[in-house]
């Protein structure tokens, strides 16, 4: 099950900032490493709102800034 | 040109001079419309002249948490909206040294406040749909000032700037963010003028006649438009030429 999150969380990533999936590694930081733009950010947590039907409230989006944050949030509140 | 169909559109004080005829002329080209407003009554009645695709959704914008209530209840019941047209606006007019902290506020809270939290409220399913028209009804005061208007002036000038911080934030998302700025127009507000007050203002206006609500209502549809997809942050001034700026 954690392994479909992640890989669910990744194929995101991957479709909205349009990088090679090789990139999107657990440590990868959205802005840092995949050169998303912070409406990016603002825009993946939206689609991981929508593909895992949580509410990712404004301080915790603050703080996905990994790969492995966005996993670890979901894992935790789905 | 300026073909509105299928887009779901949001007009704040629409029960106003201005506001009905944007909500009437963006209905005439297509658009369905929700009308908002404090007059309940005033906006069935014109929701009712305009027959199919007109909502009526009465709101306060006074109150915390009413406007992004409203663009809810838009989302809710029409399933999206496409352009939000803030115009609901109020006046107290004082000179400065006289103004109550109230006056200052409550101006402010409706024509400013209300409008940015009706545009972040509206933003999210503008950018997941990469469309989204946000139109901010501003004033020729807003960029000249005018003596007894301190509040009515800052709230003005205040959506100009906003609506420029705005337009950079989600221009890349195919939303565009824009200020309408009228003239003098023949409204219930310009009407209180008396004659001396009238024929002083005429003589500042190179038109020399007043501007019509439907006047401004053009300006809106243009900016609404998918023809209008390359402008945004702009202030389209509809004065008669009474400024050039």
């Amino acid at each position: 099950m954690s392994n479909d999150i992640a890989d669910r969380v990744k194929k995101i990533v991957v479709e909205h900032l349009g990088v090679d999936d090789g990139k999107v590694t657990e440590t990868a930081s959205f802005i840092d490493d995949l050169g998303a733009d912070s409406l990016d950010t603002v825009e993946l947590v939206m689609a991981f709102e929508e593909e895992f039907g949580c509410e990712i409230p404004d301080d915790a989006a603050e703080k996905i800034v990994t790969v492995k944050d966005a996993i670890s949030f979901i894992q935790e509140h789905s | 040109m300026f073909d509105l169909s299928g887009k779901i559109a949001l007009v704040t004080g629409a029960s106003g001079g201005i506001g009905g005829a944007i909500a009437t002329r963006l209905h005439a080209q297509g658009a369905t419309v929700v009308l908002s407003g404090t007059r309940a009554d005033a906006l069935e009645e014109r929701a009712a002249a305009l027959g199919d695709r007109a909502h009526v959704m009465a709101c306060n914008l006074a109150g915390e948490g009413e406007a992004s209530a409203l663009v809810g209840r838009v989302q809710e019941e029409l399933g999206q909206l496409d352009i939000l047209v803030n115009n609901a606006g109020l006046t107290r007019d004082g000179l400065t040294m006289r103004m109550k902290d109230e006056d200052w506020h409550d101006v402010i809270e409706v024509n400013l406040t209300a409008a940015f939290r009706l545009s972040r409220a509206s933003l999210k399913g503008m950018m997941k749909r990469r469309w989204g028209r946000i139109i901010s009804i501003s004033s020729i005061v807003g960029v000249t000032g005018n003596p007894g208007q301190a509040n009515y002036v800052a709230s003005k000038a205040g959506l100009i700037g906003m609506s420029k911080a705005l337009a950079q934030e989600v221009a890349s998302r195919g939303i565009t963010v824009n200020c309408v700025a009228p003239g003098m127009i023949e409204t219930p507000m310009t009407d209180v003028l008396n004659e001396q007050q009238r024929a002083r203002m005429l003589a500042a206006i190179p038109m020399q006649r007043l501007g019509t609500a439907d006047e401004i209502s053009s300006a809106v549809v243009f900016l609404a438009s998918e023809e209008a997809a390359y402008v945004t942050g702009q202030t389209l001034h509809v004065n008669g030429g009474m400024a050039m700026i």
